[in-house]
This record gives C-alpha cells, structure tokens and sequence, in this order.
C-alpha cells in the first residue's frame, strides 16, 4: 500500500521534478558558486541587462547580476518560504481540525468556529496588512504568517475525516478498554490521516511558494533575499516588461509554475487512487458502459 | 446566521486592534511625516489635533474601540492620510465600480467558460479532448498569477503593442458616459479581464470536470442513456446539472473576493480600482485606508457566504434536511 501510489506516472513524474527542486534549493548555492562559477549577487556593471548568450545562459539584470545564478539560489528562499510555511500550516491543521472531529461536542463548537472564520477572512488582503504593520520581514517571518493564515481549509478536511473515523469499532474498542483520549488520537487515528495529510502538505508548500512571490511582488517581503518572489518583485520595479528584459521575469516565474505542476501531479495520482471513480475514467471502460444504452435507444 | 454575526464582528475587532498591536499608529505616522517635511518639532497643540483627528494612541482602549464602533455604524471610515482631508468611504467610492466592473465581469465569464468546458471534459473522460485540455490547464492554474499578467503585458502591451501598458482609461479624456470614454475603458480593460479569466477558468474547469465524472457513473444518468436519450440532453439536463452544485457554491464565494480578489491584477495594471487603493496605501502606511478596504473585503466576503450557504439550501434540496 505504501508503495501503491508510486505505480502511477503522474506521481512518479511529479515527485521527480520536486525531488529535483529540493535538490537545487540544497546543493543549488554551491553548485553555481564551485561548479558554475556564478555569483548570485555579484554585479558586473559592464554587462547590464544583457540578453542570454553562451556568457551568461539566462542574460543579466539591470545590475549586471547573472539571471541564471539568481535562478538557482532563489530556488532556497523559495523553498525554504514553502517547506517552513507548509509545515506551520499543516500542524496547525491537524492541532486543530483532528481535535475538533474526534471530540466533537463544545471542543469542536469552538476550534470549527475558529476554522470557519478563518476560512471566511480574506487571507492575502489579511496577510498584506499584517505585514505592513510588521514594517521590515525576512523569509521567516513571512514563511510564519503564510502558515498562520493559511490552515483553515485542511483543517476542515481532517475534521471531517477525524469524525468519520472517530466512530469507526477500533477507535471504540479501545476507548471502552480504557485508553486515553490524547494518545487515542495521535497513535490511533493520527495514522489512518498520514495520505491525507502529506498531500495537503504538497498543497501547502506550492501555496507558500506562490504566497510567496505574490506578497514579494508587492513589495513586501526581505529585499536582501533572493528569491523567485523577489526577483520579479526587482524585475517589476526597474520596469523590465516596459523595456522588454523579458529573461529576467520569465525564468522564475516557470520555476514557480513547474513546481506547481508537478505538486498537482502527485495530487491527481494520488487523487485517482483514493476516488476509484475517477480512475475508471478510462475510454474503454466508459465505451463498454455506453454502447448497451445506445443499442437499448436505438432498438426502441 | 449566528455564525456570520459572530464573524463579522471578529473581524472587525481584529481590524481595530491590528493597527494598535503593531509598531506604529496613523498619529505617530502623520506626525513623523509632518516633522521630516517641515525639519521641526510638531507645536503640542498641533499634535492635539492630529490625535483628535487620527486617535490618540493613548486614550483608554475601551473607550477607542467604543468610539470606532460608533463611526464604523456611522459608515465613518476616517480620513485619509496620504491624501489628506478626503475621507476613506470617498476613496472607496470612486475605486469600487472600477474593480466591480472588472472583475465582476471576468468572475462571470471564468465561471460560464470553466464549467462548460469541464463538462464536456468530464462527458469523455479519458477522450482526446480530456487527455489534451486536463494537463495543460493543470499547468495553467500552477501559473503565479501576477507573472502570468507581466507575461502577457509585456507580450501583448510591449511587443504586439496591442494594449495600453497600465491604468484603466485613456487619462487624456474627460471622465463621463460618452462613446470616446467608454471605448478607451474597454480598450484598458481587455488585457487585465483577459489575465484573470485565463487564471481563473482553469480551477471552474477541474472541478467541474472531476465532478461530471463522479456523476457520469451515477445510475440515473446511466438510466437516462438507457432510455434512449440523445447524449447532449443526458449531459445537460441529467448529469451537469448535479455535478455543476458545487461550482455553484464556489461561485457564490468567488463573487465575495471580487473586490478583494483583483489585487493583483489592478497591481500589474495600474488599475484605478480598490486593490490598488489597498496597496497604495499601504505604501504610504495610510492606515485609515488600509483599514477601510479591508473593512469592505470583509464585509463583501462575508455577505456572499451567507450568499452561498443558502442558495445551496435553495438548489440542493438534501442540505435543507439537515437543517
């Protein structure tokens, strides 16, 4: 069963390019400084805004920094912002979405309203205010706020799937032999999540990623990190698209979308496992269902 | 309706006491600003009349959130600071028909398109068509939206030349209802509605499209097929019709981020609507603002919950039982 989900190219495929993006955002720094010789903040001021060439793969910015060197070490800041952010959003669902199912009763009136609410609030308006009144953030801090605003709607999954397994025999049986309630759920019902759970942590991590880029482009974020949010936050305000410097923008941003895609990939494989309905969603099954019913129309 | 009550005032709670838990205040800001432009120190009486217009920070708390309370049920939103003495609901006034145009309308549109195209996704699943348009609009939808905007500005703003690169009219212009103006709004507009509604229509798209399938197996559809009825009647009036519910609640819901939701957009655009209001003053830390655009998002989200929660209870008959 643990094994299962791998069988299916959408998953093996997504999880490729995400290994691959975990690797870069590791070794990337090092790999550009030793190997490649780049620095990501190093200016040439003789080579500003140069479009690519055999020199520099990806051109320079218009303070004469390698784009492709910036690619790569952004790749970090990216995901740190992703992983750090998904992780904050994902405990902070299962804090709150697995008590809440498992216990029901006023434990759930309370934490089902704090969900709901956060659920309604409008999380980027909301998450841009916050930080304007911070005044100055780095990486963390914003990884921190993302996770913060964004676990409502996991939480509300797991409740739903706490409460359905919270009435299943097992978990009664060993309520009625005594067991306690906090070990009960994170032992006992905790594992049954586990599926659940990493694919809204893949969900998370691309939401932080682009949260992201998104709160970088408007300015809000370290500008002394590189990452892919602020170097088209750079390219926006130096009017890039105005003077058509369109390596320095585009890179990053397909950078974003790649990952992006590749987390839906896993998703839908992993989808596809868990729906049955959705994986008979083959031709041949959906013909064989079809040609009786249009035989039966035809003879009528 | 206890819950939409209860949340209402949650958030505008934690919109009065946001500003005043963080560093900084409006007082404090617009007396900074006025002691760097005139290089002295603020007269007292002078910082008094800031603080009589502005809050002072240290007045009694209850008392502050009392006052607040009066002027927000007042529709009293403050002044600006940045653009000093018009008040806030003005500002809002003049950016909301802009982003409720704009994004009104694409809302709409990404819906009818996005669901449409998912159904017939659906219809076949596992078809060519399926096979083609499900991947790429997966790849669609893991687009940041804003790059996607600055791709297609600087494609079809900078290289074609097709469109104007940012406001939302031609400021050469008078501002009114003649043929001249409106054309130049719609000539502003395509490229932003064109952005949002390609970002857009591909979530309607998926949804819709994983739901046909799920309905497409029910047994009514099957017998509906078996009743001999054309497949056009059968996916329209049997299985669309219950796999578009959910969308249709989702929809409810999109329509409350219209005002909030175009952030981005109007960003990109320079687009004169309420999100780039949003962020232009919190450039200018103009919290008065800042507090009224946010005040209003909220306000358009939550009405379009309640929006959503019973226009589900009016279509689907099984939620009403439930109480």
């Amino acid at each position: 069963m643990s094994t299962a989900f791998l069988s299916s190219w959408k998953v093996r495929i997504g999880l490729g390019i995400l290994a691959l993006f975990c690797l870069l955002a590791v070794f990337g720094p090092w790999l550009a400084q030793s190997l490649l010789g780049l620095d990501p903040r190093a200016n040439d001021t003789s080579l500003i805004a140069q479009p690519p060439s055999g020199e520099h793969l990806l051109g320079t910015n218009q303070f004469g920094q390698d784009v492709l060197a910036q690619v790569i070490a952004g790749a970090r800041g990216s995901m740190y912002v992703g992983v750090l952010g998904a992780v904050v959003g994902t405990a902070m669902a299962i804090l709150i979405g697995v008590p809440a199912g498992y216990y029901g009763g006023r434990v759930d009136g309370a934490l089902n309203f704090l969900t709901n609410l956060f659920l309604v609030l409008p999380a980027l308006p909301l998450i841009l205010i916050v930080t304007g009144y911070l005044q100055g953030t780095g990486l963390t801090t914003i990884a921190l706020i993302i996770g913060f605003f964004g676990w409502s709607g996991g939480a509300r999954t797991l409740r739903a799937q706490a409460l359905s397994i919270a009435n299943r025999d097992f978990v009664r049986a060993m309520r009625m032999l005594g067991e306690r309630g906090r070990r009960l759920v994170f032992a006992e019902v905790l594992p049954h999540l586990t599926g659940l759970i990493a694919s809204m942590f893949l969900h998370a991590m691309i939401g932080a990623v682009m949260a992201e880029a998104g709160l970088a482009f408007l300015g809000i974020s370290d500008s002394s990190a590189i990452s892919w949010g602020t170097m088209i936050q750079s390219a926006q305000q130096q009017s890039a698209v105005l003077r058509g410097l369109w390596w320095w923008f585009v890179p990053p941003g397909l950078c974003i979308a790649l990952i992006g895609t590749a987390a839906a990939l896993v998703n839908f494989g992993v989808d596809e496992l868990a729906n049955p309905k959705l994986r008979a969603a083959r031709p041949v099954r959906v013909r064989k269902a079809r040609r009786p019913a249009r035989a039966g129309g035809r003879a009528r | 309706m206890g819950f939409y009550l209860a949340a209402a005032w949650s958030a505008i709670t934690l919109n009065f006491f946001l500003p005043r838990l963080m560093p900084g205040d409006p007082s404090a800001a617009i007396v900074d600003k006025l002691q760097r432009v005139s290089g002295q120190q603020l007269a007292p009486s002078a910082l008094e009349s800031i603080q009589k217009v502005f809050g002072n920070p240290d007045a009694n708390l209850g008392r502050q959130y009392l006052d607040y309370l009066v002027q927000l049920a007042h529709l009293d939103l403050g002044t600006s600071i940045s653009n000093y003495p018009t008040p806030v609901s003005d500002l809002l006034w003049q950016g909301l028909p802009w982003t409720l145009l704009l994004v009104g309308t694409t809302t709409v549109v990404a819906f009818v398109l996005g669901t449409g195209i998912g159904a017939v996704a659906g219809w076949k699943a596992g078809g060519r068509f399926d096979t083609v348009i499900s991947p790429l609009t997966t790849f669609v939808s893991a687009i940041p939206y804003f790059w996607m905007a600055l791709v297609g500005l600087w494609l079809f703003g900078f290289l074609l030349g097709w469109f104007p690169l940012s406001g939302g009219y031609d400021a050469d212009l008078p501002i009114g209802l003649s043929p001249s103006f409106l054309l130049s709004v719609l000539h502003y507009g395509v490229l932003p509605a064109a952005t949002i509604v390609f970002s857009a229509f591909g979530g309607w798209l998926l949804g819709m499209r994983n739901m046909t399938v799920t309905t497409v197996r029910e047994d009514y559809v099957l017998l509906a097929q078996a009743k001999g009825l054309s497949g056009r009647r059968v996916l329209l009036r049997y299985a669309a019709r219950n796999a578009v519910l959910p969308n249709f609640t989702g929809f409810a819901l999109a329509l409350g981020h219209v005002v909030g939701g175009a952030l981005l957009t109007e960003v990109v655009f320079n687009y004169p609507g309420v999100g780039y209001l949003l962020f232009t003053s919190l450039q200018q830390r103009d919290y008065p603002v800042m507090q009224g655009v946010f005040f209003l998002i909220m306000l358009t989200v939550l009405l379009a919950n309640l929006l959503a929660d019973s226009v589900y209870a009016l279509v689907d008959p099984r939620i009403r039982e439930g109480g």
